[in-house]
């Protein structure tokens, strides 16, 4: 039995062509990056190839790029770091009540060492509004973090219009674009932001790996402290190989970006068709507003998400649902808990798809039909 | 063809372990299910439960099986723990592992085996099931010091139609055995012992946080003050330890209690009278297969772990039952389960609720 893995916003597999490249920088680009000599100057000129080609992909200069060990490693620079740096302007963040917990316990964090933070609320839709996010500022306020696409429903945030919004104000703008990037093609300077986060293994890259985009003339105090690598903000020996595979995760992104969104986007559809061919009781979450394509997050009312989710595994189909605590039990999903308040069904059965690479639409209809069965059994219908 | 799917409990201990291991042996397609029942995470979100979790994984690593959690915090608070704390507040000695088997693991979690398409359920407990005119029959198990059917009194035929106990033939010693030889990560793991939620901790402690002690006087039964109690619900029927009660003589007993006036009665020796019943009054009276005749003789535990005693069982409606005993009998004490057996067949069992002697009840409650 060969399993469907529709769990790619979680990690996503490596492109054979990344592990390609991986392969070879290893084997020929060990050198340190900051050593002086011939093999630290291959080393470094391939870390600079890939910082280049990330720049543009997002509209950034070169100098602009902060290479880290993931997003979370990102999402804690962007905001721990200009918290820190900017501690004598003002102590207030603003952020939303469905960040990743990067983001979330990034800032739990810093209310320890004496910041406040307001969280934005999010509408039933997923969808948190800019005006909402500007009526949190206050004088105060050094940084708004927000997401741009949720990692549990998809749902794309205001970011250009929030950036647009802050403009005015000494707040700079951060956003987690983990799950974003690679589904949506975007532009630094239009959106607005100074502060930008992606990591590599959501979009077939190697795991631990990724940048943080640092807006020119902003600054973030350094995490980790040792040799001055990265213009002092992160230091390190850096992940050669690693970087070489993101700068190929990303130019394969980019170049298949729109066929993978038009191919997510009949998954989503022949999915949600099978659903009402089998008369199935669902509902999207999410899906009144625009969300990224691979995501799709479905309620099963009177189906509980961990029945759900382990009798998919067993017949073969990888989905999840929010986070696991470390006893192995689903969390309620603090998402959806911000959507949806007091409707724990809805919260309690909900289950997430991700698409991905090396789905084929065959999967897409066999993890449907698998659905349908469990929850026809676990309903009792 | 494709292999009967069994969804084996697992607690992260030697027993649950060795269960299912002796499936997959048995060519069952295994499945492990964590239970996590009470929440005790900490302000950081992390669970104690973890730890017995990540023995659930490194068994089912060795075992090569995948496994599962399920959550049932919030009905085993509804079902058992409620109940638990309102049976202490009625000054009754509760035994929350009834319950726990009868409201979760075999209903919620059975349910929730079914669900991921089990074809049987599997649990590490002591007993065995046996088919007898085409009914399910619950039988000790065959470690008789480790047999558990005096938890399971409250299950029907019905529900153990489609569950299997791997453990029922063997001896613990043997369990530990397979579990050393298949070097299974909990082969050497201490056995649970008490209440599952309360673990290690202090019991007093744990019960005050939940429920207010009002503190009283302890008194003879002919109304001697011998001094102060804590609280009514920390005290148990036949208990010895932590009266303080000093002086000349035998040790003092529990030997009652009036929830009106709060008084807690004690009484002086072992073998004193005032400890000694009779007779008792079962309610929630169940059996796994109904009986044929309304008065019978079987024999009977008052408390797990106790030798069997004669008794004649005699149904007052479908719930209720008076049981009377041929010896009289000590210290056996409102809450706890009177469970019935004929030979090995353990027939089910109550809770006590009453207790008499002589026709007269006892202030036990």
């Amino acid at each position: 039995m060969s399993a469907v893995y529709l769990d790619h916003a979680a990690t996503s597999p490596l492109h054979p062509k990344v592990l390609e490249a991986m392969n070879n920088a290893e084997r020929k680009f060990f050198g340190n990056p900051s050593s002086i000599h011939r093999f630290g100057r291959e080393a470094r000129r391939q870390l600079e190839e890939a910082r280049a080609a990330i720049a543009e992909s997002i509209g950034a200069n070169e100098s602009e790029i902060i290479f880290t060990s993931g997003g979370t490693e990102a999402a804690n620079l962007a905001i721990i770091g200009t918290a820190l740096r900017r501690k004598h302007e003002g102590r207030h963040i603003v952020t939303t009540a469905i960040e990743h917990h990067a983001v979330l316990n990034s800032c739990k964090f810093l209310k320890t060492l004496g910041f406040e933070v307001t969280y934005a609320p999010v509408q039933q839709n997923g969808v948190v509004l800019a005006s909402d996010i500007v009526n949190a500022l206050r004088d105060d306020t050094i940084l708004v973090s927000v997401m741009f696409g949720n990692n549990e429903i998809g749902t794309l945030q205001p970011i250009s219009e929030i950036g647009q919004a802050l403009q005015e104000t000494d707040a700079l703008f951060h956003t987690d674009a983990v799950q974003a990037f690679g589904m949506m093609r975007f532009d630094v300077k239009k959106l607005h932001v100074d502060l930008l986060s992606v990591s590599a293994h959501k979009i077939n890259g190697p795991k631990g790996t990724g940048f943080l985009f640092a807006k020119e003339g902003v600054n973030v105090s350094p995490l980790m402290h040792g040799g001055e690598q990265e213009k002092k903000r992160r230091a390190g020996t850096e992940n050669v190989a690693g970087i070489v595979g993101m700068h190929t995760a990303i130019q394969l992104s980019q170049a298949s970006l729109d066929e993978r969104r038009a191919q997510y986007e009949s998954f989503r559809k022949k999915m949600l068709a099978i659903f009402e061919q089998h008369d199935l009781s669902f509902v999207v979450n999410g899906g009144d507003a625009d969300v990224l394509p691979h995501i799709l997050n479905v309620s099963f009312p009177d189906a509980k998400a961990d029945a759900l989710l382990a009798s998919l595994d067993l017949a073969g189909v990888a989905a999840s649902s929010g986070s696991a605590c470390t006893a192995g039990t689903l969390q309620p999903s603090h998402v959806l808990q911000a959507m949806f308040k007091d409707d724990e069904k809805r919260v309690e059965s909900a289950i997430r798809f991700s698409f991905g690479l090396g789905n084929t639409m065959a999967d897409i209809e066999k993890a449907a039909y698998e659905t349908v069965q469990s929850v026809k059994r676990i309903t009792g219908r | 063809m494709t292999k009967e799917r069994v969804v084996v409990g697992m607690s992260g201990g030697v027993d649950s372990s060795v269960a299912a291991l002796r499936l997959k042996e048995m060519g069952y397609e295994v499945i492990g299910v964590f239970m996590k029942n009470w929440d005790d995470s900490d302000e950081n979100g992390v669970c104690t439960a973890a730890e017995d979790y990540e023995d659930v994984i490194k068994v089912c690593n060795q075992i090569g099986i995948p496994y599962f959690a399920v959550n049932f915090e919030k009905l085993y608070w509804d079902k058992v723990f409620t109940y638990f704390l309102e049976e202490y507040q009625a000054g009754r000695t509760p035994n929350p592992d009834v319950m726990c088997n009868k409201e979760i693991k075999f209903k919620a979690f059975l349910e929730h085996a079914f669900n991921v398409g089990a074809d049987y359920v599997a649990t590490g407990h002591y007993a065995r099931l046996a088919k007898k005119n085409g009914r399910i029959e619950l039988l000790r198990g065959v470690d008789k010091n480790k047999d558990q059917t005096y938890f399971l009194n409250q299950l029907s035929s019905k529900q153990l139609e489609r569950v299997l106990f791997p453990l029922g033939e063997l001896e613990k010693s043997e369990v530990r055995a397979i579990a050393a030889n298949a070097g299974l990560a909990t082969a050497h793991k201490k056995d649970s012992t008490g209440i599952c939620f309360i673990g290690e901790r202090d019991f007093k402690e744990f019960l005050s946080a939940y429920l207010p002690a009002q503190p009283g006087e302890m008194q003879t039964l002919d109304g001697e003050v011998k001094g102060q109690h804590d609280g009514l619900m920390y005290y148990t029927i036949g208990q010895r330890q932590g009266l303080g009660i000093g002086g000349a003589g035998e040790p003092w007993f529990v030997c009652g209690k009036n929830l009106e006036k709060n008084i807690l009665y004690v009484c002086q020796g072992f073998d004193n009278e005032a400890l000694y019943s009779d007779a008792l009054e079962a309610v929630d009276v169940n059996f796994i297969n109904p009986p044929s005749k309304r008065v019978f003789a079987c024999t009977a535990k008052f408390r797990y772990r106790q030798p069997d005693r004669e008794v004649t069982v005699e149904m007052l409606d479908d719930r209720t039952a008076l049981v009377r005993f041929k010896n009289r009998e000590r210290a056996v004490t409102p809450g706890q389960a009177v469970v019935f057996y004929d030979g090995e067949v353990c027939l089910g069992g109550g809770i006590i609720d009453k207790v008499y002697k002589d026709g007269k009840q006892l202030a036990y409650v």
